[in-house]
């Protein structure tokens, strides 16, 4: 067990039962496992500290919370409240998958060498760093804007939402698919 | 009580994604053109276990179906997983992966961190001005193929037995899983 918990990476067959534990003990303890609205969260919570009007006590909305912005404000103010109280289970959820990737990569017993930029990457797009940022930027721009589109991202629409056969998981998963594969073979190629 | 169950699943999610090496996006970026299935087959692994698990357990009672969470279905998933899977690929991480990367020390996933927090801003203030317009033309709704037994969501296939439609998801996803090379 302690081998296993020490070793650099695991095979298909052992992560993919630990993932599949993980998404199950999820949605049985509490809800589904989500990440890309902890993104909205965190925004939320440092416009807040810029603007009153962000988040406000209201009565006549279903979490008695309100926002003057429409996509804080949707589903009675359901992300307004996750902004005013963010010691809820899915921002604390996110916050600990920070300490549970930290842990992992220090009980590590041979250090994996951060590679950076990705060799792939160094291939095609040459080994400026500030490049390799830029783009990671860009990625995350795209990356968060169109999971807030679609409603979720891997996590919550393409593993969680297909584990419960839902339609929207398996539109997702073509989506991001098709998209993935294509740009990813027009920027890297596929030489070895 | 939810904040230690919180604080237990997140824990093991990032240690989980950092063990199958899904926070290397050399391994999403090999995955995405085509090299390298060795995260796809965890993936689909993943995806079909605990699918087939879910549905048992879902059929003994030992999940209760007010957990069961169906996401709405409509036009901005697709096009929304579109523009994901374009960032996706430029950058080689997902939300999640990218959260988990960030604290195993990487500086390209708190770029991508910072720009997800703007990409998500971004479309926080967008919201307004789209909401009504055909991204969010529903396309099913908030529907599942097998039935859950939550009767707040619509079930495509609700003749035929759960486990039936679900488990047979399962053993695809995992057959392919098996089948898939490992490298190409």
């Amino acid at each position: 067990m302690k081998d296993f918990l020490y070793q650099q990476q695991w095979g298909w067959k052992s992560g993919g039962i630990a993932l599949a534990f993980v998404f199950l003990l999820g949605i049985t303890l509490v809800k589904p496992v989500g990440v890309s609205a902890q993104f909205v969260i965190l925004d939320g919570l440092i416009w807040d500290l810029f603007s009153a009007d962000i988040v406000v006590e209201d009565a006549s909305s279903k979490t008695t919370y309100a926002s003057s912005n429409a996509y804080l404000n949707k589903s009675g103010g359901k992300y307004a409240k996750n902004i005013a109280e963010p010691m809820n289970y899915s921002f604390i959820f996110v916050l600990a998958m920070v300490a549970g990737g930290f842990a992992a990569s220090k009980m590590q017993t041979s250090d994996t060498e951060i590679v950076d930029p990705p060799v792939v990457w160094q291939k095609k797009l040459g080994s400026s760093t500030a490049k390799r940022y830029l783009f990671a930027g860009l990625g995350g721009v795209l990356v968060l804007f169109g999971a807030r589109l679609a409603g979720g991202c891997t996590s919550g629409h393409m593993m969680s939402g297909m584990m419960q056969t839902a339609l929207s998981g398996y539109l997702f998963a073509f989506g991001a698919f098709a998209a993935a594969v294509v740009t990813a073979i027009f920027m890297y190629g596929r030489e070895d | 009580m939810t904040l230690l169950f919180a604080i237990i699943t997140g824990f093991l999610f990032g240690f989980v994604l950092q063990k199958v090496g899904a926070t290397n996006p050399q391994r999403i970026i090999d995955m995405l053109r085509l090299k390298d299935f060795h995260l796809l087959k965890t993936i689909l692994l993943g995806i079909g276990g605990s699918s087939l698990l879910l549905f048992i357990f879902l059929g003994i009672g030992l999940v209760d179906a007010s957990h069961i969470s169906i996401k709405g279905a409509y036009t901005g998933v697709i096009v929304g997983g579109l523009i994901f899977g374009i960032g996706w690929a430029v950058a080689g991480f997902c939300p999640g992966t990218g959260i988990a990367a960030l604290a195993t020390g990487r500086k390209d996933a708190v770029f991508f961190v910072l720009g997800g927090l703007i990409g998500a801003f971004i479309f926080t203030l967008s919201y307004g001005a789209i909401k009504d317009n055909f991204l969010f033309a529903a396309l099913g709704g908030n529907a599942s193929l097998a039935s859950t037994g939550n009767d707040k969501f619509t079930v495509l296939f609700p003749d035929t037995l759960a486990l039936f439609v679900a488990g047979g998801i399962a053993l695809l996803l995992i057959v392919i899983a098996w089948k898939a090379p490992e490298k190409v």
